[in-house]
């Protein structure tokens, strides 16, 4: 592998394949966090200002499922979407597509648990103060998640942080091809298993660097704060 | 329909957590223009009283009636909105939602619908009141404790409501905020005479503002009367016990 004119990483050959690679863990991640984000903070929502029989057996389901085993997770999509799985004839094992869906299935719980968690500590300081201001349950509903909405915050981010370092479920269902599926954490695992320690290390710094920049755009636009 | 010119009052209420009665009132009233100081030691049900008298609680057994209105678990949505929204409550530890002193004041009126100048100048003149008018952009949660309390109060007042409820409202503020607290209820008492009832574990407070006091002890009304009368002529060993300051706080 030719390291002139690259950035010097058994790995990778080109900074066109390390801006690919980087650009591809985003897209992926991104995608992901934002189709968990838009199922998991409603559901989530409902979870922490509803109370119904069975809720505790619900919460706890979430968090269980939390914790979920990233290559639990890629199995079981894995299963899905090969050939004779009952969705493998959309085509889309080892594509991004794939990858998508199996950290929607890893996040969507955790954004689910975090908001949940968020609203139901909210709820209990501020629905009753809302209903004596004179608010309909709606209007109470509506300030509460209003109060919510920095750990809301706090939970996409919790969500795209689990996505950026996940790999078990990347690999199983993307296969790390070249070009193609191959995204930071399983560029950080082929080094390691070639026994370059070292650019595994570079590489989980650029990983690091990029999750910090990410992390601080969303909190300026969180808070307005540089 | 709560007798005379009672605007609130309790028939037969009672309240048991997990079987156990922690309040048991037979009657207890408060009249229009009247702040009625609810004393007791610690564990008394003075806040469970007042949160039966908020709906925030529902009677094991009596009622609360307030105007045409009777709470006794279970009112259709728009009558406990009607309700709730001719009360306020004010509690020990100040709840403010996340925005300015003036949207936490504002938020009042604009859940009833009413905005506009109109609703503005009022929401100015009563932080003016409270002496916080100079802070009317500043965010809530850069407040201190009395502060925020204030802005509770004028939050509190801005609706004009018929019956305004205090639990504990002063207890962990200085002298000065205390007084502009009292100073601003006995202003709205005065002005548009809503019917107040105030827990507060302060001897000296009840006689600064209220005109009648209420005992409670375990749960049990112990006695009802004019202020001074019950705090200096007590009729009741228990009411002269705790005047005395011999019961635990």
């Amino acid at each position: 592998m030719s390291r002139k004119g690259g950035p010097w990483l058994s790995a990778v050959s080109s900074w066109s394949e390390l801006g690919g690679i980087i650009l591809l863990s985003l897209a992926v991640s991104g995608t992901a966090v934002l189709l968990a984000s838009a199922v998991g903070v409603p559901l989530g929502s409902l979870l922490g200002l509803s109370r119904f029989r069975g809720r505790p057996l619900v919460v706890r389901a979430t968090y269980t499922l939390m914790g979920l085993p990233p290559t639990v997770a890629g199995l079981a999509v894995y299963m899905l979407l090969r050939a004779p799985g009952p969705l493998g004839g959309l085509g889309l094992i080892f594509t991004p597509a794939a990858m998508v869906i199996a950290q929607w299935v890893l996040v969507t719980p955790i954004i689910i648990g975090l908001v949940a968690a968020a609203v139901e500590d909210k709820d209990r300081r501020f629905r009753e103060t809302a209903v004596l201001l004179g608010a309909t349950p709606w209007q109470a509903r509506l300030l509460v998640l209003r109060e919510a909405r920095p750990a809301v915050f706090a939970a996409v981010v919790a969500g795209l942080g689990r996505a950026m370092a996940e790999v078990g479920a990347v690999m199983l269902v993307g296969g790390n091809i070249r070009w193609e599926t191959r995204v930071m954490t399983t560029a950080i695992l082929l080094e390691t298993r070639r026994g370059n320690f070292g650019d595994a290390l570079v590489l989980g710094g650029v990983l690091l660097v990029i999750g910090f920049l990410l992390n601080s755009a969303i909190h300026r636009f969180q808070t307005g704060e540089g | 329909m709560p007798a005379g010119d009672e605007v609130m009052c309790a028939v037969g209420l009672k309240k048991s957590y997990d079987g156990r009665l922690v309040l048991d009132v037979e009657r207890l009233g408060v009249r229009r223009g009247e702040v009625l100081a609810v004393l007791g030691p610690s564990g008394a049900g003075k806040t469970t009283l007042l949160r039966l008298l908020a709906t925030l609680e529902e009677p094991s057994a009596g009622e609360v009636r307030f105007g045409d209105l009777v709470w006794a678990g279970r009112l259709s949505p728009a009558d406990l909105l009607h309700w709730r929204r001719r009360l306020s409550f004010v509690p020990q530890n100040p709840v403010l939602f996340t925005g300015t002193v003036r949207f936490n004041v504002e938020m009042a009126l604009a859940l009833r619908g009413r905005d506009g100048p109109a609703a503005s100048d009022e929401v100015e003149a009563l932080l003016d009141r409270v002496g916080l008018l100079p802070l009317a952009g500043a965010r809530a949660g850069s407040l201190s404790t009395g502060e925020a309390q204030r802005v509770c109060l004028a939050r509190a007042l801005v609706t004009r409501p018929d019956v305004l409820l205090f639990d504990e409202p002063t207890a962990s503020l200085d002298p000065a905020n205390v007084a502009i607290i009292e100073e601003t209820l006995r202003e709205a008492v005065r002005g548009w005479r809503p019917a107040v009832v105030i827990v507060t574990h302060n001897l000296f407070q009840a006689r600064r503002v209220a005109d009648r006091a209420a005992l409670l002890v375990a749960g049990k009304l112990v006695e009802v009367g004019e202020t001074d009368r019950l705090l200096d002529r007590p009729s009741d060993p228990r009411t002269a016990a705790f005047v005395r300051g011999e019961m635990v706080y």
